[in-house]
């Protein structure tokens, strides 16, 4: 009996994205049926890549359907890969894109990260433009937005996404799946760009770290140099009593975050807007995060097209001492900038200490100081960012240093 | 056998059109015109009824008395969009009557407009000249019609009726309200549209004029958007349309997050290029995109308590939310989208009809486009130019018409937002399809990934220097797009078969269609 392997979406709805079936044979080498809806203007580049590919997998064999809505080539890859291996066949090599050129490089473990979008890691439509609406992250997820049945078809296409999608600077974070699954997706994400891995529904300690082992026996195998941070996300009861040990798993932790859909579920509550429900746990998350040194980031805002709500939820985060808020629509990205900017009394301070900087650089002078104060470096590096962010958000505008009267 | 010659744009055009002579694109207002307009034949009102009623029995009827007859041309308005049965009527009519060879000359077509392919294929039609997108626009473009397809923008219509360019036998004007008397409106009645500008033109130039309504009200049908006084028939139809499909009950926002970004982008634009001032006029349609843009317009305008002298364009509720607002004195009206834009044309001065002759019409003593600060415009392809193209697609099938597109073009700036590419599809390109529009009327690209400014607008470059809005070179967008896309597109497959030619907005050749292969 022939083998055969489907993957991706097909149908008249269907957008970027193609449908590929590969039938296993036995000679008669390739044979390739395309329908596309850019047939005109890339059907023979698309049949070259189907080739390649093939080549590439070790499939030198097989009846290859292609219907195609415009998917761009990392697309027909992952698809084209994902295929052979329902099809049965171990490839001979992974079927990689090339890497864009830009922000490989590591993360920084204080970077902003007031926003992160969360993106369906099988919908490779939302993922080419994401990074031009400004995220500070960008999360390709497998896990829940992600069918069962499609686990492995949203690996290849977020490892291809994660080499071939230019996000414009925003941190490149993954969400892997709970338990063993999970582990066996850094393997697809570790040695292509991921910057920070987000692990679901932690409640011990361990799970965080089991991450961080697989995560450095892969960042040695492939020759990966920079470190992969981590995001524990608690999502249950247990999660939030042991928050600061999840939060003080290990050094590679940066950030932990709350996600009160299964919280509340999990304690038995209705979500509700006010949040009376959750405000223990993510109180504790939160003082989880203070005391282990580490961010601490709120759940996302669900209702897209509630800004006022949106901006109402993300003050008060911020004022229980939250640095970001998860996002589900790139049109939240702007409205959680500008709640979590610094407000009035934070940007005059961080002024100050900008225009001491820049007087101390003129002058040559080693040290900064700010009238018979010395400021540290960090509280300097703090304050550029303050003033950036506050000139990015129109809270001061570009010469405001004429105002401030250098 | 059409011979093509090589007009101003580099484009090789027909030099004749369905037997006529044609005129090649010489360049942007180069095209001098002579002679006097074309008028029709002098009646006099003993031939009609003394008591003005001149409603007869049946569209058939109708057409037998105006002496139609095989080669005619006979004319429809598209005002009805993609509810429209009258158009259908005609030639379902002019079919029972036998005659052959007719050519038909909307001022748009729809896709409810397919059964005149069966006209096409009967003989019963031997072209379009008109927008033709659907079903028809694949017909054309595989080159099954007999003649050649003729494009020409709404101003471009009018021009050319009233340059005798193009003669209509019949015009049928389809009415939502009329009077026996042959005096009509759009702005009321079971089937309202808002206005019958598109139709005015061919009121006052064709031989003979038939109005068609279901909705008859005792003379004087008031305002009377046609005059009574230019037509010679009216028939009353149970419906002449599907209300539903007609307007629509609300006019939807995008939804999607890179239009509603390219849209912010380009109101960002006109703020930082200093476009938005007090007293000054923008036109925006109901498509996605220019819609948002109005909204983020809108914002902005409250934010800065700016008011807008007068707003043109097809009309929403939008539109007229800020017209009540007062954030604008006037709504020039060329079509109306939403119910609220009918109510809001029949009930408030401030709402008012325009034409294309008002609008548009290059071949007039000035025209109100000219007169825009903003236009906000779609296109299908961008070139590194700044031509475009708005009526093929990138594999060369014709898919919209030109509307009033090519006649904005006139205004102070004009801006296209559309995405650098859709799907796969790249809208950035070196060269596009089809010409519609030349570049140097065309003056800056917005796009999701970066703006782009037309290197002749040196002021809108010198007043964006600084500013934290990505403005870029387009050839640089273009690469970037073809990076992620991989690789520039193969050109169309076409054939040698001109199947429609593109007029600009002087009645010139600026480009034409070729028949695409497969």
């Amino acid at each position: 009996m022939a083998k055969i392997g489907e993957a991706g979406k097909r149908g008249p709805q269907v957008r970027s994205d193609c449908w590929i079936k590969v039938e296993l044979g036995d000679e008669l080498g390739l044979r390739i049926d395309l329908q596309s809806k850019v047939a005109g203007m890339y059907g023979d580049r698309i049949r070259r890549q189907v080739e390649e590919g093939c080549r590439t997998l070790g499939v030198p064999h097989a009846a290859v359907a292609v219907e195609d809505q415009g998917a761009l080539p990392y697309v027909i890859a992952a698809r084209l890969e994902c295929a052979v291996r329902r099809a049965g066949v171990q490839p001979a090599a992974e079927l990689l894109p090339p890497a864009v050129r830009r922000e490989h490089g590591p993360s920084a473990g204080d970077r902003l990260r007031r926003s992160r979008l969360y993106l369906p890691g099988n919908e490779p439509k939302f993922h080419v433009n994401a990074g031009l609406h400004g995220p500070d992250g960008i999360i390709l997820d497998l896990e829940d937005s992600v069918a069962p049945a499609e686990k492995d078809a949203a690996r290849a296409v977020v490892r291809n996404a994660l080499r071939a999608v230019d996000f414009r600077g925003a941190e490149r974070m993954v969400r892997i799946n709970q338990g063993e699954r999970g582990l066996e997706d850094l393997d697809w994400i570790v040695p292509h760009g991921c910057q920070l891995v987000l692990v679901p529904k932690v409640e011990d300690p361990e799970q965080v770290r089991a991450v961080d082992r697989r995560i450095a026996a892969l960042r040695q195998q492939h020759g990966v140099r920079h470190d992969i941070l981590l995001m524990p996300i608690v999502e249950s009861a247990l999660g939030a009593w042991k928050a600061w040990e999840i939060a003080a798993a290990g050094p590679n932790v940066a950030a932990l975050a709350i996600g009160l859909e299964d919280y509340t579920a999990d304690i038995g509550a209705q979500r509700t807007n006010e949040g009376r429900e959750s405000f223990w746990a993510r109180a504790q998350v939160l003082n989880g995060a203070r005391a282990a040194g580490v961010q601490p980031i709120d759940t996302v805002f669900s209702d897209v097209e509630d800004k006022d709500g949106l901006r109402a939820a993300c003050l008060e985060a911020r004022a229980l001492g939250f640095v970001g808020k998860g996002c589900i629509h790139p049109r939240q990205i702007a409205v959680v900038h500008e709640a979590f900017a610094p407000d009035r009394a934070e940007i005059a301070k961080a002024q100050q200490i900008v225009l001491a900087y820049e007087d101390a650089e003129r002058r040559g002078l080693g040290v900064v100081s700010l009238g018979s104060k010395m400021i540290d470096a960090p509280v300097v590096k703090r304050a550029l960012a303050t003033v950036a962010t506050a000139l990015q958000v129109g809270r001061l505008e570009a010469d405001w240093r004429q105002d401030a009267g250098a | 056998m059409t011979k093509l010659v090589q007009n101003a744009a580099g484009r090789m055009v027909p030099d004749a059109i369905n037997g006529a002579q044609a005129v090649p694109y010489q360049g942007v207002g180069k095209f001098r015109p002579s002679g006097r307009k074309a008028a029709p034949p002098i009646r006099t009102c003993s031939d009609y009824p003394p008591d003005g009623n001149k409603v007869i029995e049946s569209l058939k009827a109708a057409l037998q008395r105006a002496g139609l007859r095989d080669g005619m041309t006979i004319s429809t308005h598209h005002h009805l969009r993609n509810g429209d049965h009258v158009a259908n009527a005609v030639f379902a009519a002019a079919a029972g009557l036998g005659v052959k060879d007719l050519v038909w000359f909307p001022s748009a077509s729809f896709p409810v407009h397919e059964p005149q392919i069966g006209h096409l294929e009967s003989g019963v039609l031997h072209h379009i000249e008109g927008s033709m997108n659907g079903p028809l626009g694949d017909y054309c473009t595989a080159g099954r019609m007999r003649g050649m397809a003729v494009l020409r923008s709404h101003g471009g219509r009018w021009q050319a009726i009233q340059d005798g360019e193009i003669h209509i036998d019949i015009a049928v004007i389809a009415a939502p309200t009329a009077d026996p008397f042959g005096n009509a409106t759009g702005d009321r009645g079971p089937t309202a549209c808002g206005l019958l500008g598109f139709a005015l033109a061919d009121s006052l130039y064709a031989d003979h004029v038939i109005v068609v309504t279901d909705n008859l009200v005792p003379f004087p049908c008031i305002p009377w958007q046609i005059q009574g006084n230019n037509v010679d028939q009216v028939v009353v139809m149970d419906s002449i349309g599907d209300a539903a499909k007609i307007v629509s009950g609300t006019t939807q926002i995008t939804k999607s997050p890179d239009r509603l970004l390219i849209a912010e982008l380009t109101a960002r634009f006109c703020d930082e290029a200093g476009i938005v001032q007090d007293g000054f006029s923008f036109q925006a349609g109901a498509g996605g995109t220019a819609l948002s843009f109005a909204l983020f317009l809108r914002d902005l305008m409250r934010e800065r308590k700016i008011k807008a002298r007068f707003v043109r364009g097809g009309s929403t509720q939008y539109l007229v939310d800020m017209l009540e607002e007062g954030l604008t004195d006037y709504i020039l009206d060329g079509q109306t989208f939403d119910l609220e834009g009918v109510r809001s044309m029949r009930e408030n001065p401030g709402h008012v009809n325009t034409s294309p002759f008002t609008s548009y019409n290059w071949h007039g003593k000035g025209n109100f486009a000219s007169l825009l600060d903003v236009v906000v415009l779609g296109a299908t392809e961008v070139d590194v130019d700044f031509n475009a193209n708005v009526v093929t697609h990138s594999d060369g099938r014709l898919l919209h018409g030109i509307g009033g597109w090519q006649n904005c073009l006139a205004s102070r700036c004009t801006i296209l937002p559309v995405p650098s590419f859709r799907d796969r599809i790249p809208v950035l390109v070196d060269k596009v399809t089809t010409l519609c529009g030349p570049g140097e009327l065309i003056d800056v690209i917005v796009t999701e990934r970066g703006i782009a400014i037309n290197p002749l607008r040196q002021d809108l470059l010198a007043k964006l220097r600084g500013s934290s809005l990505p403005v870029r070179d387009i050839r640089e967008l273009k690469a970037e797009v073809e990076e992620i896309v991989g690789g520039p597109p193969a050109p169309p497959a076409l054939g040698e078969k001109v199947v429609a030619a593109i007029k600009w907005v002087d009645g010139t050749v600026i480009d034409c269609v070729r028949e695409v292969k497969g």
